[in-house]
C-alpha cells in the first residue's frame, strides 16, 4: 500500500484528503467523526471576529441539481461563516487537535478587512495547536454583502495587503482560498504570492441560482419567496477547478507555489486529477455531504492502488500533468485522428449519426441495416461521436502516421507544426 | 365447509378471498413518478429509432419517454394518444418483448431494454387519470359512417372518424364496447374496469353513438348499412372458435377458452367462480395461456397446456410461456388430443405424441392421458358469419392498401381483416389507417 503521508507546506497528514472549510467541518461532533472515518485533514468551519456571531437564515440553504436516479451533481448553498460563538470553537479546536495530533487542522478565517481584526482573531486562534490558518476570500455569498469573503477575493490589492498582516501578526502557516467569481484567476494568486502566503486553495463556491420555481417565479433555494444567489459546488464544477488550479500550477509568477486544490472531488480519480496539476492536497466538501464522511475510505484506497500500480509515490504524482497543460496555439496542428467505429461494440442507437448530421461535419454514414460508418473525407476528429455514444470505446481515435495522406485535406502528416508558424496566421513567424 | 385446490370436481372458492385478489391483482403495477424518470433515462433517444419502427402503430417512443424524463408525462401521452388512441391498453397488453423492446438498442446490448410498455403505462395513466381527453373534433362533415365491432379496430377507426368530423356509428352485440379488451384479456393485465374507462375515456371525443345487441346478420345486414351511411367499417373480429376434431369434444366441461376467459373478465366475485382440481389447456397462443394462468390463479391444483407442435413453434411469447411456468402451468410439447373421455362429462383427454416432420405434423402410436375436470379449447379463432359479396382470403376478409375490401364503401380492420398479426396494437393501427383512408375518400368526394 502506497505511503499517502502528505507534508504540505510544513502541515503534516496521514493522507493528502481534506475536509474543507464548510458545513461539515462547523463542529466538534463532526470533525471527531471525519477524523474516525480517516480523513487526513480538516479545514474548521470559517471564524469571524469575537461577538455576537452571525445568523443563518432559518429556511433552507442549499439547492441542488442531479442527474438521472437523482444523482446530486451541483450543489449551492447560502450558509454564512459559523454561527456559534469564537470561544466555543476555539475550545473545541484545542481539544480535537489535542486528540488528534497526527491529523492536519488547519482554521479558516473571515474577519473585517482591517489590521486590527486580523490581528485580533490570530491572536485569539493562537494557543489551539491548530496548525495553519486558510484566509476565506472566497464566500461568495452574505459575507461578501459586508465587504469580505469574495469582495476581497475579487480585488488583488487587499489580498496581498490582507496576507501581509497576517504573516506579519502570526508565524502560522498561511493558505490563501480563492473565489472562482474571477477573471483571471492568477491574478489574486500572484497577489496572495506578494503577499507572503505559503499556498493557495481554490476554487472557493461559484456564484450560481440552482434553478427558478416556475410556480413562484422565485429563485431556488427560496425564503419566503425570495432567493438570493448562493455558491456553488461538487461534481459539476470539477473542470471549471482543474483549469484554475493548472494555472496557477504553470504562471511563471506563481509557479512552485503550494496549492490545496478544492472543487467537486468525489473520488480518488478526481483527487489524482487534482494532484497532477499541481495540487498538494485536496478538500472536499459536497462529496462528503452527499456521501458522508465514509467516502474517504475509498479515495485513500483508490489512490493508493493506482499509485502502487504507477510505481509512483505522492510526490511524483503532484505537478506531472503541469508541463502538458500550453495554450491553444501550441497544439500540434499535424497531429490528424480519425474517429472509428468498432462493429462489434456499436448498439446502432445512431446517436453518433444525429450528432454529426446535425450538428457536425457529415462525416457519419448510416446504412439501410443501421451500420454506422465512418467517412474519413469529411472526419475532422471533433470527437463528439466518441462523447455522445453510449458505449464506451466503441468508438476511438486513429492517429494517422506520419506520411499518411489525410483524405480530408489531401495533405501529407508532417512533423509538429502549430498555428504561430502556420500561413494562415496573419502573426506567423517563420519557422525556424 | 370450505374448498382448496385439492377438492374433487369443479368448484368455486378453491382460494380465500385475500389470496384472490392478490391472484388477480395488476401484474405490472405502475411506476411512480420516480421510478419513470430512472427507467426513461436510460433511454438512448436514437435517431430513427428501431422501437419505432417495430410498433404497429408507430409512437414515436423516444420522444415520449424524453417527454417523461422532463416531467411532462402529460405530453408524452398525447405523443402516444396520437398515434395509438388505446396506447392506454396497448401498454398493458402488447407482447413488448416481441415489438418495440425487442429491438431496443439496450436489448441487444445488454439483455435489458428499456420498459418502454410501462413507460407507456406511466404516460397514459396520467392522463386519463386527470380525466383529460386531449384531442377535439374538427367542424362536422355531415358524413355518416358506419363501424361494425366496437373492439380495438373498430374503437381506433371510429375514434379517427369522429376526430375528423364524421358522425359515426358502432354496432355491436355485446352489451359492452370494448371487444376483446373488455372480454379477451387476462383480468390481471387490465385489473378494475380499465377496458370500460378507456371506452368511456376515447368517447369523449363526441360524434360517436354506440348500439349494443346488433351485429352482421342479426339486425344489420351489409347492404342496408351502405345505403344508409357513406362508409362501412367492418371491425367483426374472429368470433368462431377451431373445434378439436376429436372424439368426445361434446362432452360437458370442454369449453372454448375465450368464454371462460371472458366470463372470468366479467365475474364481480373471483370466489363464486368454478374451476376444476385438473384442467387441461389445448393450444399454444397467448389464449392458452391466459386460460391456463387463470386456472391456476383461481386454485386449481393441475393445469396443463398441451400444444401438437414443439416449443418453437408456440405463438405464446418466450415471456408469456415463462409466466405461465412461474405460475405453475405445465407445458407439454408435441402432443394431439384425439379423444376427451368420460360419462357425460369430461375426465380424461387422451393425447397421442405427435411428430413435425417435412410431410407435416404425424401422431405417433403412444398416446397418454391427462386427468381433465375442464377441458379448455384454445386452438386459434376464425372469421365467423362474413357477409356475402365479400372476397375472402385465407379464412379472412381480403383487404388492399388501409383495409379497402372488395366491396366500394366498405373498410375491414383488425382481426378480421388479411394480413398484420392477430394483436391489438395491429387492430388499432389498421383502424386508424382505415378511417383516414375513408376521410380522404369521402372528402376527395365532397371536393
Amino acid at each position: 500500500m502506497a505511503d499517502l503521508t502528505t507534508n504540505f507546506i510544513g502541515i503534516k497528514s496521514p493522507n493528502p484528503f481534506w475536509l474543507a472549510s464548510a458545513p461539515p467541518t462547523d463542529k466538534e461532533y463532526n470533525v471527531r467523526r471525519a477524523y474516525e472515518a480517516g480523513w487526513g485533514g480538516v479545514v474548521w468551519k470559517t471564524l469571524g471576529s469575537e461577538g455576537p456571531p452571525v445568523v443563518n437564515v432559518n429556511g433552507p440553504r442549499y439547492g441542488a441539481i442531479w442527474g438521472a436516479d437523482r444523482r446530486l451533481l451541483g450543489l449551492n448553498n447560502i450558509e454564512l461563516i459559523t454561527d456559534r460563538p469564537l470561544e466555543v470553537n476555539l475550545r473545541e479546536i484545542k481539544q480535537v487537535k489535542r486528540d488528534y495530533p497526527d491529523r492536519a487542522l488547519v482554521i479558516s478565517l473571515m474577519v473585517p478587512c482591517d489590521e486590527e481584526s486580523w490581528r485580533a482573531i490570530l491572536k485569539a486562534i493562537e494557543d489551539t495547536g491548530a496548525d495553519g490558518v486558510e484566509l476565506n476570500f472566497g464566500c461568495p455569498h452574505g459575507m461578501s454583502e459586508r465587504g469580505m469573503g469574495s469582495a476581497v477575493g475579487q480585488v488583488p490589492e487587499y489580498i496581498e495587503m490582507v496576507t501581509r498582516w497576517v504573516k506579519q501578526h502570526s508565524r502560522m502557516p498561511c493558505i490563501v482560498k480563492l473565489t472562482p467569481n474571477i477573471t483571471d484567476v492568477r491574478k489574486p494568486a500572484e497577489a496572495a504570492k506578494r503577499g507572503g502566503a505559503d499556498a493557495v486553495s481554490l476554487i472557493n463556491t461559484i456564484n450560481s441560482i440552482t434553478s427558478v420555481n416556475l410556480d413562484s417565479f422565485a429563485p431556488e433555494p427560496t425564503i419566503d419567496g425570495k432567493g438570493a444567489h448562493g455558491g456553488y459546488c461538487g461534481p459539476a464544477v470539477k473542470p471549471i477547478a482543474l483549469s484554475m488550479v493548472s494555472e496557477i500550477a504553470r504562471n511563471p509568477e506563481t509557479r512552485g507555489l503550494p496549492i490545496s486544490g478544492i472543487g467537486g472531488v468525489t473520488t480518488w480519480r478526481d483527487a489524482a486529477e487534482f494532484m497532477a496539476l499541481g495540487a498538494g492536497t485536496v478538500q472536499v466538501c459536497t462529496a462528503a455531504m452527499t456521501y458522508g464522511f465514509k467516502v474517504v475510505q475509498e479515495m485513500i484506497s483508490g489512490l493508493s492502488q493506482y499509485l502502487d500500480e504507477h510505481q509512483m509515490s505522492v510526490g511524483d504524482l503532484v505537478g506531472r500533468a503541469v508541463p502538458n497543460v500550453t495554450d491553444w496555439n501550441q497544439l500540434n496542428l499535424n497531429y490528424v485522428t480519425k474517429a472509428q467505429i468498432d462493429q462489434d461494440l456499436c448498439i446502432k442507437c445512431g446517436r453518433c449519426y444525429a450528432a454529426c448530421e446535425d450538428t457536425s461535419h457529415q462525416a457519419i454514414a448510416m446504412s439501410d441495416d443501421r451500420t454506422f460508418t465512418v467517412k474519413d473525407e469529411d472526419c475532422v476528429a471533433c470527437n463528439l461521436c466518441i462523447d455522445v455514444c453510449p458505449v464506451e470505446s466503441c468508438i476511438t481515435m486513429r492517429q494517422l502516421g506520419k506520411g499518411e495522406v489525410d483524405p480530408r485535406t489531401g495533405k501529407t502528416v508532417g512533423d509538429y507544426a502549430n498555428w504561430t508558424t502556420h500561413p494562415n496566421n496573419p502573426m506567423a513567424q517563420a519557422a525556424e | 365447509m370450505t374448498n382448496s385446490p385439492l377438492t374433487p370436481g369443479i368448484v368455486a372458492g378453491r382460494l380465500g378471498a385475500e389470496a384472490l385478489a392478490g391472484n388477480f391483482a395488476d401484474i405490472a403495477p405502475r411506476f411512480d413518478a420516480h421510478e419513470a424518470r430512472v427507467a426513461a433515462d436510460r433511454c438512448y433517444f436514437c435517431h430513427d429509432a428501431p422501437c419505432m419502427t417495430a410498433c404497429p402503430t408507430t409512437i414515436d417512443i423516444p420522444l415520449f419517454i424524453r417527454q417523461i424524463a422532463t416531467g411532462t408525462p402529460e405530453a408524452a401521452a398525447k405523443t402516444i394518444f396520437s398515434q395509438n388512441i388505446l396506447g392506454g391498453m396497448c401498454a398493458r397488453v402488447c407482447p413488448t418483448e416481441q415489438l418495440c423492446e425487442e429491438v431496443c438498442v439496450r436489448e441487444v446490448a445488454e439483455g435489458k431494454p428499456v420498459e418502454i410498455g410501462r413507460l407507456q403505462r406511466f404516460a397514459t395513466d396520467s392522463l386519463m387519470a386527470a380525466g383529460v381527453h386531449p384531442f377535439a373534433r374538427a367542424k362536422p362533415t355531415g358524413k355518416r359512417v358506419a363501424v361494425v365491432g366496437a373492439g380495438p379496430a373498430g374503437l381506433s377507426a371510429a375514434h379517427r372518424l369522429a376526430m375528423k368530423g364524421h358522425e359515426v356509428v358502432i354496432y355491436d352485440p355485446r352489451p359492452k364496447a370494448g371487444g376483446l379488451n373488455e372480454y379477451g384479456i387476462a383480468s390481471y393485465k387490465a385489473p378494475g374496469d380499465f377496458a370500460a374507462d378507456e371506452v368511456a375515456w376515447l368517447m369523449k371525443i363526441g360524434g360517436i353513438r354506440v348500439e349494443h345487441g346488433k351485429a352482421l346478420g342479426s339486425g344489420l345486414t351489409l347492404d342496408g348499412l351502405r345505403k344508409d351511411h357513406d362508409a362501412v367499417v367492418l371491425a367483426v373480429g374472429l368470433a368462431g372458435v377451431n373445434a378439436l376434431r376429436a372424439e368426445g369434444e361434446a362432452l360437458d366441461n370442454v369449453l372454448n377458452a375465450v368464454d371462460f376467459i371472458a366470463g372470468l373478465r366479467q365475474a364481480a366475485d373471483k370466489a363464486a367462480l368454478r374451476i376444476g382440481r385438473d384442467v387441461v389447456v389445448i393450444g399454444g397462443g397467448m389464449t392458452a395461456v391466459d386460460a391456463a394462468v387463470q386456472s391456476k390463479l383461481l386454485g386449481a391444483e393441475n393445469v396443463t397446456i398441451v400444444y401438437r407442435r414443439g416449443q418453437e413453434r408456440m405463438s405464446a411469447s418466450a415471456h408469456e410461456q415463462d409466466h405461465a411456468a412461474s405460475a405453475g402451468v405445465r407445458i407439454l410439447h408435441n402432443a394431439a388430443p384425439v379423444r376427451v373421455h368420460g360419462n357425460g362429462a369430461a375426465q380424461e383427454v387422451e393425447f397421442a405424441y405427435t411428430e413435425d416432420g417435412p410431410g407435416g405434423l404425424t401422431l405417433k402410436g403412444e398416446t397418454f392421458r391427462l386427468k381433465a375436470d375442464q377441458v379448455m379449447k384454445a386452438i386459434g379463432q376464425v372469421l365467423d358469419g362474413a357477409p356475402e359479396g365479400l372476397r375472402i382470403e385465407g379464412g379472412k376478409i381480403a383487404v388492399t392498401g388501409a383495409g379497402r375490401t372488395s366491396v366500394p364503401g366498405v373498410w375491414a380492420a383488425g382481426d378480421c381483416a388479411s394480413g398484420g398479426e392477430d394483436l391489438t396494437v395491429t387492430a388499432v393501427a389498421e383502424g386508424r389507417d382505415a378511417a383516414e383512408d375513408i376521410h380522404a375518400s369521402l372528402m376527395g368526394q365532397a371536393g
